[in-house]
């Protein structure tokens, strides 16, 4: 056992040495082969979220503030296909608002007795809708490129982190890529550089993760959004505040997992003790 | 000797049921005889426990994945959605996907530590080839496994993962593309491609199953190996696998789920590609398309075949590579050609093993990364000192090295290390005994 550690150790120090050589000599090689950068040109920084660590819960407050941002924004052009008004329910609404939250939207049903495919008014089980018929019409009404569906988005745009740092995330718990991703998206919208060259139609954006300019306008501006508390309205709030709602959309049962985590860590980690010092009892008598 | 022949006949069926039992179908005794007097070394250390953490991984997999199929759609058009319905409105269905998901890494990461054990205390030489070789098969059958799993949840990952990995096929002469076709159910992935996937990934954990028991007979005939690669030569040197070998396993077992538990519950996603959280979209290829991360080396092995070799172009090349980097394992017991077992006794098949290791994880990490620049570079010369490994020091080491001193016994080992337990801290002595 002894020596599995040492040589566990060494194994460490070899791989941290040879790894850090080497992601400086990659390095090196992307600056002189002039290749293509990489995305985003400024990696997200993480910020507070309410729902970080082992004990983090959603901030009620903030995601109703992030839903209405995502109402009366986003939702111009991105669908929560896979979020039904029902779940609305989690974010402190009674059955009474989530059905007149329902009601605001017109939902495509049909067809009816006569074949024909009919409009009415949105209901509990129906989910947030797409604003484009399809998603031909979407992608033709901006630019070729339909706006993603917004249900997954908080789990679908991480950054990668690179050696070493992934390693740390497992210690801290980091799984907030997605809403700091999110957050300095949208905040994230400055001048181009001079020697860059913006493509019409296009924004810039470092913290783009597919290019260093992308096609949706700055969608936030100060005191765009009516706060029903006393939130300033910035778009530094709307962008925070979105981004947790978005990660609530993306896994709503977050503090659920998190809660039953605690309880079973507790039980493991004992029943390890328990079952440790029955071992060491049983191995007592002999020597191994 | 064989561990079996001590314990054979030790069962007493002390009930009339037993007996009658007993004089029918010995299933009991069979049980019995491999899981409570079944003799195992005294000197087990700890990584002889993932043996046991292994059988529970498989079982939690099978019932997982069981339910999991229960709520899931094997079609194109519902797959992703299916996959989101258990995550969102079945009862702990995203306890039951994520421990699915994790604990297809958990396993892995269990078996990596179970082979490369294998590898250092030369477990797999005689008379234990056949047992290493059905090892091998296991090992094989989880990544065909893990790689039909990974497609189910038709994201952009399993789609463009699954072109990617068929697409080798198409690389062998004159049947590449028959075989390449017959494994997509036509000429690119599709919903024939994901209903025979989802069939396949079904079917094989049973087979794995299967070979388990295989693999757990073969050791029970040749007994377990130790770390000192010494055979067992008395009763003395051995324990009862109950409670001894029970007891050990069972807390090795405790705190492998606990590992386990932290990532499914605190980071479940950890372990997981963003991409796949977004729909299979066959008109939009991924920046970089990244395999699940326990096939990175070879993946890396894949990719750092850049040149023609003869007749043989770079993508067979890369292809071949990769295939042999797994089917050298089939060949180790034959490949190493010395005389002590453990490298506890090998100074320098220690140095070299322990570089070995560094060198997978280099080739994982260097899977991981886009192939240009110097990361070719880098996974050339890993690739290189993968096969080195195998096919040259492994054979030439055997010959030309002098191993340590070989206790007579286990009990010597083990009382020998017992005598000076304050000079085990000292870097410098190496004592006899492992654990």
């Amino acid at each position: 056992m002894h020596s599995i550690l040492k040589g566990l150790a060494a194994l460490g120090l070899v791989l941290a040495a040879g790894a850090a050589g080497a992601q400086e000599h990659a390095a090196e090689g992307d600056h002189a082969e002039g290749g293509t950068p990489h995305y985003p040109l400024v990696a997200p920084v993480e910020q507070d979220w309410s729902f970080a660590g082992p004990f983090g819960t959603y901030d009620i407050g903030q995601l109703q503030r992030g839903l209405k941002v995502y109402r009366e924004s986003c939702a111009a052009c991105h669908s929560m296909r896979l979020v039904p008004f029902r779940s609305l329910e989690a974010l402190g609404y009674n059955e009474a608002q989530v059905r007149t939250i329902a009601a605001e939207y017109t939902i495509v049903d049909g067809p009816n007795a006569s074949g024909d495919m009919f409009e009415r008014p949105g209901v509990p089980s129906d989910r947030f809708p797409s604003p484009f018929p399809n998603a031909e019409a979407a992608a033709s009404a901006n630019n070729g490129a339909a706006p993603p569906d917004f249900s997954l988005i908080a789990k679908a745009r991480t950054v990668t982190r690179g050696f070493p740092t992934f390693v740390f995330d497992i210690f801290t718990q980091y799984a907030e890529g997605g809403p700091d991703y999110i957050y300095g998206l949208l905040t994230g919208y400055t001048e181009a550089p001079a020697s860059f060259e913006l493509q019409p139609g296009t924004h810039y954006n470092p913290h783009f993760i597919n290019g260093a300019a992308f096609s949706m306008p700055p969608p936030l501006q100060n005191d765009q959004i009516e706060y029903d508390d006393d939130t300033p309205r910035t778009v530094d709030n709307y962008a925070r505040d979105v981004a947790a709602f978005l990660m609530w959309a993306a896994e709503p049962h977050l503090e659920a997992r998190k809660k039953t985590g605690f309880v079973v860590m507790i039980f493991l980690v004992l029943f390890s003790g328990l079952v440790y010092l029955t071992k060491r009892k049983i191995w007592g008598a002999v020597a191994h | 000797m064989s561990g079996g022949h001590h314990a054979h006949g030790s069962y007493q069926p002390t009930t009339g049921i037993g007996r009658w039992i007993d004089a029918r179908l010995p299933l009991p005794r069979l049980m019995y005889d491999s899981f409570v007097a079944y003799p195992v070394p005294r000197n087990l250390n700890y990584a002889y426990t993932f043996g046991g953490i292994l059988t529970i991984m498989l079982v939690l997999q099978i019932v997982t994945g069981v339910v999991l199929a229960m709520h899931y759609g094997a079609n194109t058009v519902v797959a992703f959605n299916s996959v989101e319905h258990i995550m969102r409105d079945v009862n702990s269905g995203w306890l039951i996907r994520y421990m699915h998901a994790n604990g297809a890494s958990f396993f892995f990461i269990a078996v990596y530590i179970h082979i490369f054990r294998g590898l250092y205390y030369g477990s797999y030489k005689a008379p234990r080839e056949m047992l290493w070789i059905l090892g091998v098969i296991i090992y094989a059958l989880m990544m065909a496994t893990g790689f039909f799993g990974y497609v189910l949840p038709w994201g952009q990952m399993s789609f463009w993962g699954a072109t990617v990995i068929t697409g080798f096929f198409s690389a062998i002469p004159l049947v590449g593309e028959w075989v390449q076709q017959l494994l997509l159910g036509g000429f690119a992935v599709d919903n024939p491609t994901l209903n025979r996937f989802f069939s396949l990934h079904y079917l094989l954990p049973f087979m794995i199953a299967g070979v388990v028991v295989l693999h757990v007979w073969a050791l029970h005939v040749t007994g377990q190996t130790n770390p000192t690669g010494i055979e067992v030569k008395s009763k003395g040197d051995t324990v009862p696998f109950s409670p001894h070998a029970t007891a050990k396993d069972a807390f090795a077992m405790f705190v492998f789920l606990a590992v386990f538990a932290y990532f499914v519950f605190y980071i479940p996603n950890f372990l997981g590609h963003p991409d796949n959280y977004t729909p299979a979209d066959p008109l939009k290829t991924p920046a970089h398309i990244v395999p699940e991360w326990y096939y990175l080396p070879f993946y890396a092995i894949l990719r750092a075949i850049t040149f023609n070799i003869g007749p043989i172009d770079s993508k067979l090349g890369g292809v071949l590579a990769m295939a042999a980097s797994i089917l050298v394992l089939f060949f180790v017991p034959w490949l190493d050609t010395s005389k002590v077992r453990s490298a506890v006794y090998r100074p320098w098949y220690k140095l070299f093993f322990w570089i070995f290791a560094a060198d997978c994880l280099f080739l994982g990490w260097l899977g991981s990364k886009p192939a240009e620049g110097a990361y070719v570079v880098m996974s050339q010369i890993g690739t290189l000192y993968y096969f080195g490994f195998f096919f040259i020091i492994m054979p030439l080491l055997g010959l030309i090295e002098t191993p340590r001193r070989l206790p007579n016994s286990i009990t010597e080992a083990v009382l020998a290390k017992q005598k000076q337990p304050a000079a085990a801290a000292l870097p410098a002595s190496e004592p006899a005994g492992h654990h």
